[in-house]
């Protein structure tokens, strides 16, 4: 076989990888118990089809070929632990016997309700039991089929870091014997905004382009709203799946506009509207629609994602950016605060309150912020006091906050942005 | 990445004839797989091109032509939008798909431009762009 043939099986087989392993990987976590072990076994896995697809060719049902040899792999497993380890005979002719049980239930329904082995395989990845990072580490490895190289490379930690961690995370779970299920009843909620917040980390990780290398953060934020996407059509009733996804959507659609050539950040009101992506937007409005739909049928409150959507929304629906309604906004800042409240939260307030009901308003709440200690070292708080200052024609003020804010500020394309706003200021005072 | 995936006509679909159930079927399960997988964005099926016209553009001028169109395999018969992390990726879902038509036919899988394919050129749009920002932030400071 020539070199370009192989290399283009070999990408091949990736391909099919990537769309299979999260499956293969949920189906084996239920037939062992274990997650590390399904990973091994899926690994084991690939690494057969690796070595035969080139000579084989690509079978024509390539995830059932790579779930057949797991279960070979993972019965010679068994049968080998229950050699070795005398004394756990019984324990591993259990397993055995557990796993060929779920062999033979798995031959009946290959493809019936993989969804449900899926949905487990989430809320074990996102366990509260894991560090975030391990947790989204181990997200974005069983369920977005990522190397642990592609995310080292996205998080700008070295690639032993990542292997660390997942290493460790499997260990943690196997120890605590995590059950391989679904929560219920009151531990539902806690679990599944743990996979939610995983999930908006992963996004935002791709979305702030806060560390990693340029190419693998865009992907990120698209893997993120695949998954969340998939967890949407896996708990099709849940308002704040749906929220999530609105929320990610709408946040997607103003990617085209968010940079300029440069690839300096343009600010939310400053971007061209016209780039913003009308089919995202439409997407998002329809999931935001949901989720309001279910909360209100559930007779819930909305949940802290879809007021975040339905603020996203807000600017979304805005044509031009004087056509926001900042009223609702603010209105949707302030039922944020009741449910998770958080001073960056209310310095948004402040900014909506500002925008609808004039600067002085906004000053209020930003100046009862002063005294939060958690925004101490945070430079937007003196960055929006300055810009509301300067609307009230305090401008010497404003620029004293400025040069604060220039001071506080990390990113150096945003200090020279403050330094020349505080300079300009000043020369307004002087004239 | 997102593709544009197009179902190339047939001299059925041209002909109008209906799908079977058994394919609307398949093509159901099939769609639903796709959006369990979270990579669609949209898809819709068109009608044959006796129901579409063309508009050709010569200078100035504009010459509309009726359907139907007759380089059948050309022609375009339904699409999907999906967002996949590969060419490769896509390659394998359109192998998934049932048989479109009931004689052979074909699926083409195009990518869409993304802003980072422009890469550091800067097009006239992107400057326009650029100043409207600088004007903005100098409005914002006046």
């Amino acid at each position: 076989m020539s070199g370009d043939a192989s290399s283009s099986t070999h990408r091949a087989v990736e391909a099919v990888w990537r769309i299979e392993a999260p499956r293969l990987i949920a189906t084996l976590a239920r037939m062992t118990g274990d997650v590390g072990t399904a990973e091994d076994l899926a690994q084991d896995a690939l690494v057969a089809a690796l070595e035969q697809w080139p000579t084989s060719g690509i079978p024509d049902r390539p995830g059932a070929w790579l779930t057949a040899a797991a279960k070979r792999r993972a019965i010679d497993a068994f049968r080998r632990e229950r050699m070795l380890e005398e004394k756990h005979a019984t324990l591993a002719h259990e397993l055995t016997e557990r796993g060929e049980h779920a062999l033979t239930a798995l031959d009946e329904s290959i493809d019936d309700d993989i969804g449900d082995d899926l949905l487990r395989l989430v809320f074990i990845a996102c366990h509260p039991l894991l560090s975030r990072e391990a947790r989204v580490a181990l997200t974005l490895r069983l369920l977005g089929g990522l190397t642990t190289d592609e995310i080292a490379r996205a998080f700008l930690v070295p690639e032993a870091t990542v292997a660390q961690r997942i290493v460790r995370a499997k260990r943690t779970l196997a120890a605590a014997r995590v059950p391989f299920e679904v929560p219920r009843g009151a531990e539902l909620a806690e679990r599944l905004a743990s996979v939610l917040e995983v999930i908006y980390l992963v996004f935002n990780e791709g979305y702030a382009a806060t560390a990693g290398d340029a190419w693998i953060r865009p992907a990120l934020s698209e893997e993120a709203l695949r998954l969340a996407r998939i967890v949407a059509t896996l708990m099709p009733d849940e308002s704040e799946v749906h929220a999530l996804v609105a929320l990610l959507e709408l946040q997607a659609s103003r990617f085209p506009a968010r940079v300029d050539a440069q690839g300096a950040p343009v600010l939310l009101l400053d971007q061209n509207r016209a780039r913003w992506d009308r089919l995202l937007i439409q997407r998002g409005l329809a999931a935001l629609a949901r989720a309001e739909s279910l909360a209100e049928r559930a007779h819930h409150p909305l949940g802290p994602y879809a007021l975040q959507a339905a603020i996203a929304a807000c600017h979304a629906r805005a044509r031009v950016a004087s056509d926001t309604d900042w009223a609702r906004i603010a209105a949707l800042y302030d039922a944020l605060g009741e449910i998770t409240p958080s001073p960056v939260v209310e310095l948004n307030r402040a900014v909506a309150v500002a925008m609808a009901f004039g600067p002085a308003a906004g000053l209020e709440i930003v100046d009862a912020l002063r005294a939060e200690p958690a925004l101490a070292g945070y430079h937007l708080l003196p960055s929006v006091r300055a810009d509301l200052l300067a609307r009230l024609g305090r401008g010497a003020e404003a620029r004293a906050e400025l040069e604060r804010a220039a001071a506080l500020t990390r990113n150096e394309r945003e200090r020279a942005l403050l330094q020349a706003r505080a300079a300009t200021l000043g020369r307004a005072g002087e004239s | 990445m997102r593709v544009m995936v197009f179902v190339k006509a047939s001299p059925e679909s041209e002909a109008g004839v209906m799908p079977s159930e058994e394919l609307l079927n398949a093509m159901g399960d099939y769609n639903e797989e796709l959006v369990k997988a979270g990579i669609m964005l949209a898809g819709d099926g068109l009608k044959p091109s006796s129901a579409g016209a063309r508009v050709h553009f010569s200078g100035k001028s504009r010459t509309v032509i009726d359907g139907p169109f007759a380089e059948t395999k050309e022609l375009v018969a339904g699409y999907w939008l999906w967002q996949v992390r590969s060419m490769d990726e896509a390659i394998e879902w359109v192998k998934r798909c049932p048989n479109p038509m009931m004689s052979d036919s074909d699926i083409e899988i195009r990518p869409v431009f993304e802003p980072e394919d422009f890469g550091a050129e800067f097009t006239p749009e992107r400057r326009e762009q650029e100043e409207r920002l600088r004007a903005s932030i100098a409005s914002q400071q006046a």
